[in-house]
């Protein structure tokens, strides 16, 4: 029973931490990406401000808007997966422990931001096959 | 007790992810690099041929279905350390260690033999579920811990390879759920609920590797320090 009960403990402990982190190296590949002025635009971004935490669903909704480029749907869903339980993991412990409510709102932030690239390269993607459309009729 | 819809869907998904890991890691010119890898992805998509032939041919409740699923679980295990050891091997592979890391698996192997022989032994007139539940469960422990000291190498390390993080960061959620799961049947031999949750984990670890080998680049590189939790 101790045994079962102590191994239970410690495999969630490092479950939780495993996935934080494999979330992390998922979106790691977004942070050296800056974002371009047109993202900028249409998602209403201040040239200088950063991504705001609580912008992930809107951009989110903005990137189901566009055509889907095939190859990022497990991504989009698997940080959309961690953003949630980030949130209610967030208000959770608004109260009991600042600094990691503090420390999912940057995580959070991460997410917002991966969505903008997300987006982005969705527009790209767009204007890409619009450009290819217009060639082809041409 | 007959498979449902579900358990089939589970299945099914499973068993093509695994054919696509293999696939990827030919395709993607990765076969050398992760040999014991795909290797253990294509004898994981030969057992679950395997289970689908023996429910159909002698059913979900018999004893063949029992010993196949646990033996086969038993050997997939072992195959999955080496894995693990393999992973090692890449980590350190730079401070030319890998004689001694060799060393020390052929011993970790041997005491866990050692020890899973032991305890079958003690309990060969009556092997029941639990017992085995316990023994995986003790199993899929050691596996957490390997991974665990694993990760800690690669963050000490430094290591930057994001193919290579990714691998091992899948790697150690299933361990940890398995181990968890396992445990938790130990605790709550009735939770009927519990029953979903392997054949869940079997299809995070083909997807997660699946994903990485079709999305991440072998010359995709991340700073490791960001991983860690609690870091900015």
């Amino acid at each position: 029973m101790i045994t079962a009960s102590l191994i239970f403990v410690i495999s969630l402990a490092t479950l939780l931490q495993f996935s934080i982190s494999h979330c992390r190296s998922i979106l790691a590949s977004s942070r050296k990406v800056g974002l371009s002025d047109r993202v900028r635009e249409v998602a209403g971004i201040d040239g200088q401000s950063s991504v705001a935490a609580e912008d992930f669903r809107r951009l989110l909704e903005l990137v189901r808007l566009c055509p889907e480029r095939g190859d990022d749907q497990s991504e989009i869903r698997a940080v959309g997966t961690y953003y949630g339980a980030l949130d209610v993991f967030g208000r959770a412990c608004r109260s009991i422990i600042p600094s990691l409510a503090a420390w999912t709102e940057r995580e959070r932030q991460s997410c917002s931001y991966f969505a903008a690239v997300a987006l982005d390269r969705r527009i790209s993607y767009s204007r890409d096959l619009l450009t290819q459309q217009g060639g082809d009729r041409l | 007790m007959q498979l449902g819809p579900f358990d089939y869907a589970f299945w099914l998904v499973g068993f093509l992810l695994e054919a696509y890991v293999v696939v990827c890691s030919f395709y993607r010119r990765a076969f050398l690099r992760y040999i014991p890898l795909t290797i253990y992805m294509f004898i994981v998509a030969l057992v679950n041929g395997g289970q689908y032939h023996i429910i159909h041919t002698y059913g979900l409740r018999s004893s063949q279905y029992f010993y196949y699923y646990y033996y086969s679980d038993s050997l997939l295990f072992i195959l999955m350390y080496l894995v693990v050891i393999h992973f090692y091997q890449q980590v350190f592979a730079e401070m030319k260690v890998e004689r001694y890391i060799r060393g020390a698996a052929v011993l970790l192997l041997a005491a866990t033999a050692l020890f899973s022989y032991i305890v079958v032994h003690d309990h060969k007139d009556h092997l029941t579920t639990n017992f085995v539940v316990e023994l995986e469960q003790n199993l899929s422990f050691v596996g957490v811990v390997l991974i665990y000291l694993l990760w800690g190498a690669i963050l000490k390390l430094r290591e930057t390879r994001t193919r290579l993080i990714q691998l091992v960061l899948a790697l150690g959620i299933s361990y940890s759920a398995t181990a968890g799961t396992y445990a938790l049947r130990n605790l709550f031999p009735d939770a009927s609920m519990l029953r979903w949750v392997p054949p869940i984990i079997g299809v995070w670890l083909p997807l997660a590797w699946a994903y990485t080998f079709t999305r991440v680049s072998e010359e995709s590189r991340l700073v490791t320090a960001r991983l860690a939790v609690g870091t900015r």
